[in-house]
């Protein structure tokens, strides 16, 4: 069978993408969000597409994560629509939206294994608690979870003694240990050795052709997210600075998207954090800045 | 000076705003708590779990904090007592002052040290690595989960606790009131049988240690719950519950007492 993503209309990006709105898993609609003082969303219109990988770029702090949460009903936006698989999401009561939740996964940056679990239990949780199965069907599960991301021998372990991409897997297994139909990935990358990078670039892909996932990836590791995902955007400043499939991210006429792919110092962001001028900054203390002054 | 005073004024206001919020956010946390218990299988195996590491594990530090405060009674009261010729009455004292007070209110103050110490921070912990965020996203309510067990563990644990802090202070003050400094054994648990009454000294006791029971546990999940995820603001949280917890209990005592015992 044909990939939907080998379709010559699918790589024209988001002009097809807008133009299935009714395949779109997850759409976001002028959502703005605050934090404090702080706008951290300020109109983003987003949609996401059904069965596929979509990554969400963009420099830290400016949202990725809270995206995520927003998404997941974890956080309300002050204003705009946020619907997944139909449902409106901020508007969802306390039992839908847990009802939601089970057909989601999210990946966490750290793993968020459960540290008084084994990697077995751990697996086993999602599953103990939302299903009536009994316990030889459950361990059938965890093992075939486990064995889809290679640690089916890791059963018995305890998170303390994984290693970091270890938890991830784990994490992993546990996420999809009730097969949902949307995962999304909070920094699955962050702070990994190549070989256990190239293990999670690997699942992630698997899993979303295997499963026929919607996949949502958050990170700021540029040539991996691009090379496994349908779609990427590139979030600044509270909005959306650049969007459309990998391709045409890297031929984007926008400086500070091009800024942010090829990692320049210097450009629409500058390297350095506001200050004073240098030539009056040189050459002494400030009257304010004198120990004791 | 006009400027100073303002900002004075409106960092009370400030802060009355925040204690409120506060207020309001641990009122809204302790109904979600309360509201949903988990299945009847898994809520009492969790359940036996929380009581088990609340209870059972602050068995050691109430027991010997009870034997050794009940000696303590117990030589402090004959010193005074046998001024007056009085000593025989030495049994009814140590027990009236642990069942009424010193029961419930050491108990409480050692369980908001160990236990609810222990349960900030890990609920605290549990926040910081994203496991209370990473259940929600699986469709589990964490209030229900973890917070509603260690709640009516420790609201089960502390009145128990406390009839065994006052039992072992009661058996101690005998060792060194009787054993050692010799007064009449029969007078010692005659007495004590003669002026305790069930219904207002032992009861009235496990009422206040049912109501520091709660508190003290609803302080300490909530500092978890609520605390800034990092350890800094773990360490800020664990804190705040030993001290919260205890001045509440102390001055939750004074008007327990003043309504159960007062005669006004």
């Amino acid at each position: 069978m044909r990939d939907r993503c080998d379709h010559p209309g699918w790589r024209r990006g988001r002009s097809l993408v807008a133009d299935m709105s009714d395949r779109s898993y997850i759409s976001l609609d002028n959502v703005v969000f605050t934090r404090g003082q702080r706008r951290i969303f300020d109109g983003v219109t987003l949609s996401i597409p059904r069965g596929r990988i979509t990554a969400i770029m963009g420099p830290s702090g400016t949202g990725k994560t809270t995206l995520l949460r927003l998404i997941g009903g974890q956080l309300k936006p002050d204003s705009g629509s946020i619907r997944v698989d139909g449902n409106d999401v901020p508007g969802l009561g306390r039992k839908a939206l847990y009802t939601l939740r089970e057909r989601m996964g999210m990946l966490f940056q750290s793993g968020a294994l459960f540290t008084d679990l084994s990697v077995f239990e751990n697996v086993a949780f999602p599953l103990r608690v939302h299903t009536p199965l009994p316990d030889d069907m459950i361990r059938d599960i965890v093992l075939m979870k486990l064995e889809a991301v290679g640690l089916r021998g890791a059963r018995d372990l305890m998170p303390a003694e994984l290693s970091g991409g270890m938890t991830r897997r784990v994490a992993l297994a546990r996420t999809i240990a009730l097969d949902p139909e949307l995962i999304m990935y909070d920094e699955p990358f962050a702070g990994q050795d190549p070989i256990a990078m190239g293990v999670l670039v690997k699942l992630i892909r698997e899993l979303n052709t295997t499963m026929g996932l919607t996949s949502v990836l958050v990170s700021h590791d540029v040539p991996e997210s691009l090379s496994i995902a349908h779609y990427a955007c590139i979030i600044a400043d509270g909005r959306i600075i650049g969007e459309g499939t990998p391709d045409e991210l890297r031929n984007h006429p926008s400086e500070r998207v091009q800024q942010f792919l090829h990692g320049q110092p210097d450009g629409p962001v500058p390297f350095h954090y506001p200050a004073p001028d240098p030539d009056s900054d040189w050459g002494g203390l400030a009257p304010e800045e004198v120990p004791g002054g | 000076m006009a400027n100073g005073l303002m900002d004075r004024i409106a960092g009370l206001g400030r802060g009355g705003l925040e204690t409120l919020a506060s207020l309001g956010r641990a009122s809204i946390f302790l109904w979600g708590a309360l509201v949903g218990v988990p299945k009847p299988g898994v809520g009492l195996r969790l359940l036996l779990a929380q009581i088990y590491a609340i209870g059972v594990l602050s068995l050691a530090i109430v027991v010997v904090s009870g034997l050794f405060i009940g000696m303590v009674l117990a030589l402090q009261g004959y010193t005074i007592l046998s001024d007056f010729g009085s000593e025989s009455a030495i049994g009814q004292m140590i027990a009236l002052t642990l069942l009424r007070e010193l029961g419930p209110v050491v108990t409480a103050l050692l369980f908001a040290g160990r236990a609810g110490s222990a349960l900030t921070a890990e609920i605290g912990l549990m926040k910081t690595t994203e496991q209370l965020s990473s259940m929600e996203m699986m469709g589990v309510d964490p209030l229900r989960r973890v917070i509603a067990p260690r709640l009516l563990a420790g609201f089960i644990s502390m009145p128990v606790l406390a009839l065994i802090f006052s039992v072992v202070g009661i058996w101690g003050g005998m060792l060194v009131g009787v054993e050692w400094l010799g007064v009449f054994e029969g007078s010692y648990w005659g007495n004590m049988q003669a002026s305790v009454t069930f219904s207002k000294d032992v009861i009235n006791g496990i009422i206040k240690s049912l109501v520091f029971g709660f508190v003290c546990t609803w302080i300490a999940v909530y500092q978890g719950y609520d605390c800034v995820p990092t350890s800094a603001g773990i360490s800020s949280a664990t804190t705040k519950t030993v001290v919260y917890s205890s001045l509440a209990v102390l001055g939750l005592d004074f008007v327990l007492t003043a309504v159960m015992f007062g005669s006004f």
